[in-house]
């Protein structure tokens, strides 16, 4: 292929969704549903086709650094839209793509009584084009676009079902906040053009170790490493972006979306743009040991504590988004240790393992008639056989069971933060390992609750209503009495297979050359002098089943053992336990219930505060100072004095004559006296 | 021709004003209409060529034209445009159009007076960008406060009389400032060519003087915080062609008085005093952001919310970077775009509904989905968002910031979460949710005239977004020769 040949395919890769999406979407009223999936699929699928190839180029050694169009000049400053082709941003797209075909195909099944339906098609292609942009940006102006449609796209999909309070309320919160991260992001951007010159990575990463020691003056004479700032406000936006604590808030809201887009976006690929950001931009951050503790302490907190929310949710939905905050958490614990090319390991896995285990529970919401409330299911196997063998397979993936993909991936990371020695990698390791027990227990309670036990469906439950179901399609959520769950069609069933395969297989399959071999030389950096925990752990690798048997000695095993033993124990033996524990525990499980209270706090502080000042603002300071006191006051002010001189012009020849009889009786005075 | 594109630019919509005053009454109205569109779209079309054939290395003013009017005071008629101004007089052409056929079947009373009007000021505000000369300007700058008094206090709404007196007497009040600095430049130069003063050189102490009294006069117009109260009053009562051309045109005039006279003729001044200007436009974004939030009527958020995106082009012009000063000339050609059509799009709503207050809609999606898609396009340009216009000059002088201070881009960089915030919760409030009361279930969608104007409209909006190159390519070496000029000190 010669240069321009390649340049088309690499374009093709984000216009093929794009022209599906403006196609489905701007003939929505018009073309019949058929068409309007068969141009999306068909784009999403001509893009899967050619990230296939241009992986098999980039194996074979071509990569690609150019770019498609100039932006923008200004000054010194030339902005270009261009595409970098390497290890990494073919392993995005490669996950995008695929994970984005699932979710097309499924989407068919899913939505097929929505009268949304083409327009759901154009947004999921709109996100695949935007999601594509960024991960193959070859600099900071195409990413932050990339960044933001991902965003916009998000915003419109939460809102998708748009006559319901709660989801256009979550909508607007899930923008506001990554409005919030953004901000730290722009900043960070703004950062690296004024001290780089260049928003292009490869002139940016190439001129860092100049800069590693450079300051810059904030605050007072206190003199900032320059890194540590930059990185601190780039990682501020993929906190907004993959949801870390405290700007996490918006993601468990974003259930209020239909359930295709959970597993695309919030599961498995918008919400690890973040933690690709960090990886690409990993030449910086390796300058800045600061920046990464404070990575590794945020993902460790994240990992940890959003897991326990995960414990007492009773929404199928929301226990798989609390298990993605605290799947994105161990990424960005990856990412403090130095360990880039585990956290997109363990992204990669997390995708297609995630993904799964969300189009599963789309389908338990569909076989449930859109109920989401696990406590009225069980016993769903029986009923529900393909869906039941894709989720156990995607919880024992998640939970890290030996030899299949989250395993690896998730025990990989453990071990980078056993092994890196940056302050706090020590509270670091402590939480991802307690974390195995608490994601093991929280996996299993929900996959016990739903698919074994006794069957509870079918009771009428009003105050329990689903939240995943349109209110044209379904006047009534759940199961009547007597009716059962059903499979759902093939269209849904097909994605969770294919899913489920590389759920199984991918880890075993990519930690040799991903992790242990050079597949990322190139385009991830890491300083093995400064940080050697992931040098330390390849050389501990003696291949991918050694590792699976090593592991069954290990405490993260033994822990993700006893987290199911105990989820079994508490719901299949013993279900008064649970209920009598969060009666004595009424403290902790009304936090927990509160979800630590950040909604609250926010709520009353940020968004309350925002329009108090605004009323302030504007009552105080424009209808009260401003216009009341200058702009009316001063026309007040002539108005009075001209009322007051307007005394003294009375017609009257008398008045006059009077006023002058009295000017001359003063002047006579005057005189008189000063003479 | 083309040696007088500009003349026409001025006297052809001036002229297609008289001609449609002469129709008459509204019996006549369906013809005043046409000749009214007539007039617009051809002087719209006489400006492209400026576009075409605009040399973008050139240095200087083009297509410039030149005779004497008052020769004892040397006062001449000079126009010419250069890669600054060149863009405002292509955009207000553009705008023209855009307001006479927002105003097609809306106004149905003195419908000619109406597009005469919006004709005749189209042509004076063409007149103000393209005056090279002190007087001439100032007799376009104050003639255009005419019509756009007459809009706001024929075709108002019920406040109408007070919001057109605070608009005429708080501009008025500006520019009898700018006439004194005006005068005291003749006196110092013995000429009003604005050229000329360029090159003035003038001590500190009246550089000052005079940058202030240009600050005053600019600032109303701009309008820059505490002097912008009037704007949204005159937005409230205005009707919506009004609105439009108040915003997408009228309010760039002042910045372009900073670019045309305060910083080049007073740049000493503009260095001492940039810390104010770079003050009172932060204010313009922060706390203008949060009294825009919690507004109630729809035009008083889009006002606000104007005032705040001028912070910007105030805050790019004083910090004397190319990125800063591109920035912020972009974000007057995108804010031209987007303020006018969500003005517009406002004008749609109280077209049917006929309130304006947030409190009386809620669900317009049910009943205009294809409105509500435009709308939505619109305010997610205003909320900045990247492959929109509203984004690329906030970017351009948010990355000029971060150089020239870190914590005025901190602050600047706030209007990402403002803008988002007040932008899209009143989206929320009016478009998203249950069909909220009968009015709204009898809406009606948006017609093919409304889509004309909103399509049109949309296309700029990601045209800018999309491709900025070549709104840029022609001001860089305007834009270059400006900052050199205002870099290098003019007292001795």
């Amino acid at each position: 292929m010669d240069m321009q040949d390649k340049l088309n395919l690499y374009l093709l890769v984000p216009l093929a969704p794009l022209f599906g999406a403006i196609i489905a979407g701007l003939f929505c009223r018009v073309i019949p549903r058929w068409v309007a999936h068969t141009v999306a699929i068909a784009g999403v699928a001509a893009a899967f086709v050619a990230s296939v190839l241009i992986f098999q180029d980039v194996q074979a050694g071509h990569t690609f650094n150019g770019p498609v169009y100039t932006w923008l000049t200004s000054g010194n400053y030339k902005f270009e839209v261009g595409f970098q082709i390497d290890a990494l941003t073919t392993t995005m797209m490669l996950v995008v793509t695929f994970v984005s075909l699932m979710v097309h195909i499924y989407t068919i099944g899913y939505m097929q009584d929505d009268p949304g339906y083409n327009r759901f098609f154009s947004y999921i292609s709109l996100f695949t084009f935007s999601m594509l942009m960024l991960v193959m940006a070859n600099n900071f102006m195409q990413l932050f676009f990339g960044w933001e449609a991902v965003g916009l796209v998000s915003y419109l999909l939460i809102g998708f079902w748009y006559t319901r309070p709660t989801a256009i309320f979550a909508n607007l919160k899930a923008f506001l906040v990554n409005r919030v991260g953004d901000f730290g992001f722009l900043l960070g951007i703004g950062l690296v053009l004024a001290h780089f010159g260049s928003l292009d990575y490869a002139t940016v990463f190439a001129k860092a170790p100049e800069l590693a020691t450079a300051t810059i003056n904030l605050w007072g004479d206190q003199q900032w490493s320059l890194m540590t700032v930059i990185c601190i406000c780039l990682f501020i936006g993929a906190m907004g972006k993959s949801a870390q604590v405290p700007l996490h808030v918006w993601l468990p809201d974003s259930m209020e979306g239909p359930t295709p887009i959970s597993a695309l976006i919030h599961a498995a690929t918008m919400v690890t743009a973040g933690i690709f950001m960090v990886s690409r931009m990993s030449p910086l951050f390796e300058l800045s040991t600061t920046a990464l503790s404070f990575v590794i302490v945020i993902g460790a907190i994240t990992a940890l504590f959003m897991g326990f929310l995960g414990i007492i949710q009773n929404d199928i939905k929301r226990v798989v988004a609390y298990s993605t905050l605290s799947q994105l958490g161990y990424m960005t614990v990856a990412l403090g240790a130095s360990a880039y090319s585990v956290a997109i390991f363990h992204l990669m896995t997390h995708a297609f393992f995630k993904a799964l285990l969300f189009l599963a529970a789309g389908s338990v919401i569909i076989g449930m008639h859109h109920d989401q409330d696990i406590r009225n299911m069980g016993g769903l196997r029986k009923y529900m056989p393909i869906t039941w063998i894709t989720s156990l397979v995607g919880s024992l993936a998640l939970i890290g069971t030996p030899f299949m993909a989250g395993f690896y991936s998730k025990d990989s990371i453990i071990e980078a933060a056993k092994l890196s020695t940056i302050p706090g990698a020590g509270f670091a390791y402590i939480a991802v390992l307690a974390g195995v027990f608490v994601t093991a227990f929280y996996s299993f309670r929900m996959y016990f609750l739903v698919f074994h036990g006794k069957e509870r469906f079918g009771k009428a439950h009003d105050e329990h209503h689903g939240h995943d179901a349109h209110a044209d399609s379904h006047d009534h959520h759940g199961l009547a009495p007597g009716q059962k769950p059903h499979e759902t069609p093939w269209v849904v069933t097909l994605p969770l297979v294919l899913l489920a395969i590389p759920s199984v297989f991918i880890g075993y399959i990519g930690i040799g050359p991903m992790l242990a071999g050079d597949y990322f030389a190139g385009a991830i950096h890491v300083d093995a002098a400064a940080h050697p925990g992931l040098a330390h752990f390849v050389e501990e690798f003696h291949g991918a089943a050694a590792m699976g048997v090593h592991a069954l000695t290990q405490p993260p095993f033994w822990l993700a053992f006893a987290g199911v033993a105990l989820a079994w124990f508490f719901y299949m033996k013993r279900p008064d336990i649970p209920a009598a524990i969060a009666r004595r525990c009424s403290a902790i499980y009304t936090l927990l219930d509160n979800k630590y209270y950040f909604d609250k706090f926010n709520e009353v502080v940020f968004a309350g505060g925002a329009r108090l000042v605004g009323k302030g603002l504007w009552r105080g300071g424009d209808v009260g100072v401003i216009d009341g006191l200058i702009v009316n006051g001063s026309a007040k002010l002539v108005g009075w004095i001209a009322a007051i001189v307007r005394l003294f012009q009375t017609g009257y020849v008398y008045h006059y004559a009077f006023t002058m009889i009295i000017g001359v009786f003063v002047l006579m005075t005057l005189w008189m006296n000063r003479a | 021709m083309s040696n007088h594109l500009l003349s026409l630019a001025i006297w052809l919509p001036i002229a297609a004003g008289v001609i449609v005053l002469l129709t008459g009454s509204d019996r006549n109205a369906p013809l005043a209409r046409m000749l009214a569109l007539v007039g617009a779209l051809a002087g719209f079309l006489v400006t492209i060529p400026l576009w075409a054939a605009f040399d973008p290395a050139y240095v200087g003013m083009q297509f410039v034209e030149f005779s004497n009017w008052i020769p004892r005071f040397d006062i001449n008629y000079h126009l010419g445009v250069d890669g600054i101004s060149m863009l405002f007089v292509i955009l207000n052409a553009f705008v023209t159009v855009i307001v006479v056929i927002a105003g097609w079947e809306v106004i149905g009373k003195k419908v000619a007076q109406y597009n005469a009007a919006f004709l005749i000021m189209s042509g004076l505000m063409n007149g103000i960008f393209a005056s090279l000369d002190g007087v001439l300007f100032y007799v376009f700058f104050e003639a255009s406060l005419i019509p756009m008094y007459l809009i706001i206090g024929v075709w108002g709404g019920p406040n109408r009389v007070y919001a057109a007196f605070k608009f005429f007497l708080y501009t008025l009040f500006g520019s009898l400032l700018f006439l004194l600095a005006l005068i005291y430049l003749f006196v110092h130069s013995g000429t009003f060519s604005i050229l000329d003063w360029h090159q003035l050189s003038i001590p500190l102490g009246a550089q000052i003087w005079i940058f202030l009294a240009f600050l005053i006069a600019f600032a109303v117009k701009v309008p820059m915080w505490p002097v912008h109260t009037w704007l949204p009053d005159a937005h409230v009562e205005a009707p919506t062609g009004g609105s439009i051309v108040l915003a997408a045109i009228a309010l760039k005039l002042g910045a372009y008085g900073f670019i045309r006279f305060s910083l080049p003729i007073a740049p000493d001044a503009s260095h001492q005093l940039s810390g104010l200007i770079i003050a009172l436009s932060l204010i313009a974004v922060v706390y203008i952001g949060f009294v825009a939030l919690v507004q109630a009527d729809m035009k008083k958020l889009v006002a606000y919310s104007s005032i705040a995106h001028m912070g910007f082009v105030t805050l790019g012009f004083f910090m004397f970077s190319a990125l800063g000063v591109e920035g912020a000339l972009v974000q007057m050609i995108s804010h031209g775009f987007v303020s006018g059509a969500m003005f517009f799009c406002i004008g749609v709503m109280y077209d049917r509904v006929h309130s304006r207050q947030i409190a009386d809609y809620g669900g317009v999606v049910n009943t205009m989905p294809k409105f509500a898609a435009l709308f939505m396009l619109f305010s997610m340009a205003n909320a900045g968002l990247p492959a929109t216009s509203g984004f690329v000059g906030e970017f351009m002088v948010i990355l000029g910031a971060v150089k020239f201070n870190f914590w005025i881009a901190f602050a600047a960089a706030t209007s990402l979460i403002l803008g988002a915030a007040y932008s899209l919760w009143m989206y929320k409030r009016v478009i998203f949710g249950e069909v909220a009361n009968p009015h709204v279930a009898e809406l009606s969608d948006i017609n093919k005239r409304e889509f004309l104007i909103l399509g049109a409209l949309a296309l700029c909006t990601l045209w800018m977004g999309l491709y900025p190159q070549p709104f840029t390519d022609v001001m860089h070496t305007s834009v270059n020769e400006l900052i050199n000029h205002v870099n290098t000190p003019k007292i001795q």
